[in-house]
Order: structure tokens, then C-alpha cells, then sequence
């Protein structure tokens, strides 16, 4: 209904893209994550899937890289290579869902408890305290313990202990846009709960939100490969339950770097890359600390 | 898990705003924590009730049990009551300090526990006052000289050690050093006589554990003191005092890092939880026996009054740690008292 509207918010988000493109690092990190997503997608029709199955591996038992695996291979004679390629897939998608379920909840909370004050932001802001406080990770853990394992149950563990931050974060934003006059005005024009929220806050408040989204995501795939190291995870091949692996058949005492480093550095590398963009995003869109960075 | 270096003190605005007086001030916190600790009881026994299936299942899988063995063992774990009754039974026996009975070990939780406290202390405790004194060291020079190499690299290397998996960090060390330290455990097999040989002894099997723990928080640290310090920076006093010819080197010392390090002091108790996921992970690569390689072994089990106990315990001392934090912040700055 209203042009203007959406032509300045187009202009802003130009405005983002511009400012951004300046911190080299968030671009690289920005880069990355995009063709790391694009690769994964298509992966299933780039590797064979006989090579990352137990029974049906060629080669032999951590074998240090030559020219047939570039990369060794692990215990039961698989490319190393392959594992931590296709590898991705999992790590990815765990961080992203997880994210997905934190944020949502997060954002949920932070409003609806902003908004509506009294004993409802009372309530919520106790439990919020309560999980932040929480060592998450043993949480996630003790969840994977006493429910079936599957990477469902780990999207779930990492989504329902890792929301707290995000709610605090849009509770915060959200009381500061509703001291503003214009969302007076707009309560006193007759605009509802809903109007307010949805025409109002939200639209001021996701930016933020989504530059903490991808810090959370980093985050969340360090959740998943803790977990997995754990053994808490589905029977999935990530870079978590590489490591989880390595680790029980004994390559860190047989010196099989080969089989370490690889799934270490992928998730440095990904956890790094969304680190840099949400710090880039982050000095962009908070007010607070433009120009400091 | 997935705090970031610098949304930690990021306290609502509504919450400094109100004048209250100190009691006031205390009394909500200690009632905050107190509910939080309720919540951690509650939590404890109900998420284990979550389990699919009969624990029995689980506990005899390896062992052929009689039916008339299973009702006793029923009977003799509260399973056959209501689960009010056993929720009851369950805070009373917390109370008393008595966590359950492994699984299994067949041995009260509670002595399993306490056995466990003094290793992950003292690894714990070395790890972070070495990571206080790195970071804050790191931190200052950082600041002081703020986008210069220093910084930029320092920070660079803290922000990879923070997108790095704890226990890979320590699995790379383990190869890297291959058989230089102990790989496992926190004495010799065959220890040597002597408090000062033990001592020793001890101290070379802490070293690889107590660095991955360092490395992986100190970056929080010195983060926290750059930004503090970043931020006391540009204050008039700290103008006034070179106004006064002050050296550079005692501006810094005795004007700007006292202000500084404020924040940095709550901050060693309210990352406690990050520690105490730190050494789940750390203490399972070294085979530390502490906590964490008890939490770890109750998970593999999965062996669940185990895991039970140390969850409770972990979460309640991490939440008297932020209790602390939270009075000691009002304690150290008169600012926040005032405001």
C-alpha cells in the first residue's frame, strides 16, 4: 500500500550493502559462506555416495595423503577428503536450522515480553535469565541424553538453549522504538497490538536481529560439533562426528593429522567467516558503535 | 554456547533506570537465583522423566534379570510410586546430599561427585587466573594503541581461537606435542614419593589440559578489556591527568585501567558457564577426572542419576556464580550504585 515506504527501505538497505562492502574481512567471510551453501546443495551430484559408506570404501585404514587420497583416509579406508566435503552438508544445515529455531523464539520472546510489559515481560524475562544463565552446553547434552538421537533432536537441543541472548537483544531494541512518539501516535490513531508490532517494531528491530542471526549460526555449528564429539549426535557424517570418530579409533595417538585437521579447519574456517560478517554487520546497523569498530 | 564476545553485559535499559536502595537491589537478586535454582531442581527431575521407555531397560540391558529381581529393583528405586511422590523423594534427597545411585558404578552419585570437585577446581582455577592475567595484559596493550599491529593481530588471533572447537584445539595440541606431555589422567601410573615429585607430577599433566582452557578463554577477557579501556579513553579525566604531564606509561596505570577493569572483574565470575562447558570438553580429551570427564562418562552411558547430579550441580554453581557477579558489580562500582 505505501511505495515511499519500501523505495526508503530499499535505499537503506543499499545504504548497508555500501558501507558494508568496505570491511574487507565480513566479504571474504560473505564470499565464502556463499559458495561453501552453493557447493553443498549441489554436492550430491558431484560425489559418489559408495566412497562414504563404510562397506563399500576402497582404500585402507588411515592411510596418510597421497596422490589417490589427497587427503588420507579415515579408519575404515574413506577419503577424508570426501567425508569433510560432504561433511558440510550436515554442519550447515544444523547451523542454520538451529539458528533458525533460536532466532524465532528469541525474537518471539523479546517482543511479545517488550510489548506487552507487566507480569508477561515479568514471567518471560525470568525464564530468559534462567537459560542465559545455564551452561547451554551441558543442557544440549543432558537433551541428547534422554531423547532419541537424530540431527532433528540436535537442531532442536541447540535451538531451545540458544535463544536467551537474541531475546534480551530484541527486548532491548524494541523498548527504545516504543518510547518513540510515532508508535504513540499510532496507538492513539487505533492501531492494534498486531498493527504496532508488524508495521512498527518488527521492521526496526529485524535488522539488528539479523545481524546477530549470523553469529548465532557460528555458534550453533560449534554447539553441533561439541555435541557430536560428545556422542551426541545422529548417525550423519558433520565435521563434528569426524572428529568424534578420529578420536575413538585412536588417530591422535597413530598421529593421523590428516584425519584431524581437515573437519577442525572447516569449521574454524565457516565459524570464522560468520563471525567477521556478523561483526560487519553489526558495526553497520547499531548506531551505537558506528565508528568505533 | 553461542554468546558472543561483547553481548554479555548487555543489561536491559529499564533495569539500571529505577533508583532502587541496596537491600532492595540484593533481595531481588538472591531471590532471582533462588527461583533459578528451583528451576534447575524441577529441570533435573523432569527432563529425566522424559526418557522414552523404562530405565529398568536401560540399566539391565547388559544383564539378564528375573521379572522378581526387576520389581525389587523397582521397589527399591521409588519407580512403582506416583511420580509426585518420587519428585518429592528426589528434592528431599538433594537436600540431604544424596544424589541417587549410578547405574553403573551401583555407588552413591554423591560421593562420585565429590571425589570430582578438586581436579576440575584446580584446573579450573589455574586455567582461568592465567587467562585474566593474558587478557587483561593483551587487552591493555591492544587498546592503548588501538588499530596498530598489535591490536589487529592480537585481536585477529583471539576471534580465530573463539570460532575454534575447544576440543580439537586440545586434540591438535595432543599431536603437536606427541608424548612430550601426558596424554591422559592427572598423575603417573606409578606415582612418585614426596609432596614436591607429586606436585611436579601433577603440574606436567596439567600443563596441556590448563593451556587448551587458557587459550580458549582469554580471548573473552581481553576483548572485554580493550572495549572498557576503548571506552575510558576518550574520558576528560584521563585529559586532565597528561594535561598535568603525566607519562604516557602512568596515565595508563594508575588513571585508565583501574576504571577498566571493572567490568573485567564480574566478568571472571559470569563466564563461569562458558568455563563449565570448556571442561566437559577439555577434561574428555585429556582424560582429566574431573566433572567433565564424569559428565562425559555419564552421557556415553548413558548413566542418568549420574548425569543427573552433575547437571545440577554444574547448572546451580554456575548460577550462584552470576548471583556473585551481579553483587559484586554493585560492590566494585559506586557508579552503578549511584545511577
Amino acid at each position: 500500500m505505501s511505495a515511499p515506504v519500501w523505495q526508503r527501505r530499499r535505499a537503506a538497505a543499499a545504504d548497508v550493502w555500501r558501507q558494508f562492502r568496505t570491511n574487507r574481512g565480513a566479504l571474504f567471510g560473505a564470499a565464502f559462506i556463499a559458495l561453501l551453501v552453493l557447493f553443498s546443495l549441489i554436492a550430491p551430484l558431484l560425489i559418489d555416495r559408495d566412497g562414504l559408506e563404510v562397506v563399500t570404501a576402497a582404500g585402507g585404514s588411515l592411510e596418510p595423503p597421497s596422490g589417490e587420497y589427497w587427503l588420507g583416509t579415515d579408519e575404515s579406508g574413506r577419503s577424508v577428503m570426501l567425508l569433510t566435503l560432504w561433511g558440510a552438508r550436515v554442519s550447515l544445515l544444523v547451523g542454520f536450522a538451529a539458528t533458525l529455531l533460536s532466532v524465532v523464539v528469541g525474537t518471539l520472546v523479546g517482543v511479545v515480553s517488550a510489548h506487552f510489559g507487566g507480569w508477561i515481560s515479568a514471567v518471560l524475562m525470568r525464564i530468559t535469565d534462567f537459560f542465559l544463565v545455564l551452561p547451554a552446553l551441558v543442557l544440549a547434552a543432558v537433551l541428547m541424553a534422554v531423547l532419541p538421537k537424530s540431527m532433528w533432536t540436535v537442531i532442536m537441543a541447540i535451538g531451545v538453549t540458544s535463544w536467551p541472548t537474541t531475546a534480551r537483544l530484541v527486548r532491548a531494541q524494541t523498548l527504545s522504538v516504543e518510547s518513540r512518539p510515532y508508535i504513540e501516535r499510532s496507538k492513539a490513531l487505533g492501531g492494534g497490538h498486531t498493527h504496532v508490532i508488524g508495521k512498527h517494531v518488527l521492521p526496526s528491530v529485524l535488522p539488528l536481529v539479523f545481524a546477530n542471526t549470523t553469529l548465532v549460526v557460528g555458534g550453533s555449528i560449534i554447539a553441533e560439533s561439541t555435541l557430536a564429539f560428545l556422542g551426541m549426535s545422529g548417525p550423519e557424517i558433520s565435521w563434528g562426528s569426524m572428529l568424534d570418530r578420529a578420536n575413538q579409533s585412536g588417530a591422535v595417538t597413530a598421529g593421523a593429522w590428516w584425519y584431524l585437521l581437515p573437519p577442525g579447519i572447516a569449521i574454524v574456517l565457516v565459524v570464522l567467516s560468520f563471525t567477521l560478517v556478523g561483526r560487519g554487520l553489526e558495526t553497520v546497523l547499531n548506531p551505537r558503535l558506528k565508528g568505533e569498530r | 554456547m553461542t554468546t558472543s564476545p561483547t553481548d554479555q553485559h548487555a543489561t536491559d535499559p529499564d533495569e539500571r533506570r529505577d533508583g532502587t536502595s541496596t537491600v532492595r537491589y540484593v533481595a531481588g537478586k538472591v531471590g532471582g537465583a533462588l527461583v533459578s535454582l528451583v528451576f534447575v531442581v524441577a529441570l533435573g527431575f523432569f527432563l529425566f522423566r522424559m526418557i522414552p521407555g523404562d530405565p529398568l531397560v536401560t540399566m539391565t540391558r547388559e544383564r539378564p534379570t528375573d521379572p522378581e529381581q526387576l520389581a525389587h529393583l523397582r521397589e527399591r528405586l521409588g519407580l512403582d510410586r506416583p511420580v509426585w511422590q518420587q519428585f518429592l523423594d528426589y528434592t528431599n534427597g538433594l537436600l540431604q546430599g544424596d544424589f541417587g545411585t549410578s547405574y553403573m558404578y551401583r555407588r552413591p552419585v554423591g560421593d562420585m561427585i565429590a571425589e570430582r570437585v578438586w581436579p576440575t577446581l584446580l584446573l579450573v582455577g589455574t586455567a582461568t587466573v592465567l587467562a585474566v592475567l593474558l587478557g587483561l595484559w593483551l587487552g591493555v596493550r591492544a587498546a592503548w594503541r588501538r588499530g596498530g599491529t598489535f591490536d589487529r593481530t592480537q585481536t585477529g588471533i583471539a576471534l580465530a581461537l573463539w570460532s575454534m572447537p575447544q576440543f580439537w584445539l586440545g586434540l591438535l595440541l595432543l599431536i603437536a606435542t606427541q608424548g612430550v606431555f601426558p596424554s591422559r589422567g592427572m598423575t603417573s601410573v606409578d606415582p612418585p614419593d614426596g609432596f614436591v615429585p607429586q606436585a611436579l607430577d601433577v603440574a606436567w599433566h596439567l600443563t596441556l589440559p590448563c593451556l587448551t582452557l587458557l587459550l580458549v578463554i582469554y580471548a573473552q577477557y581481553m576483548l572485554v578489556m580493550r572495549s572498557s579501556l576503548l571506552e575510558e579513553m576518550g574520558a576528560d579525566y584521563l585529559r586532565t591527568a597528561r594535561a598535568k604531564g603525566l607519562r604516557d606509561d602512568l596515565v595508563r596505570r594508575r588513571h585508565a585501567v583501574p576504571n577498566a577493569l571493572l567490568p573485567t572483574m564480574t566478568l571472571i565470575f559470569l563466564q563461569f558457564g562458558m568455563v563449565v562447558s570448556g571442561t566437559v570438553t577439555v577434561e574428555a580429551v585429556f582424560s582429566w577426572p574431573g566433572l567433565g570427564l564424569l559428565t562425559y562418562e555419564s552421557l556415553r552411558g548413558p548413566d542418568l542419576p549420574v548425569l543427573q547430579g552433575v547437571f545440577v550441580i554444574l547448572a546451580g554453581s554456575v548460577i550462584v556464580m552470576n548471583l556473585l557477579a551481579d553483587l559484586l558489580y554493585r560492590v566494585v562500582d559506586p557508579r552503578v550504585r549511584a545511577s
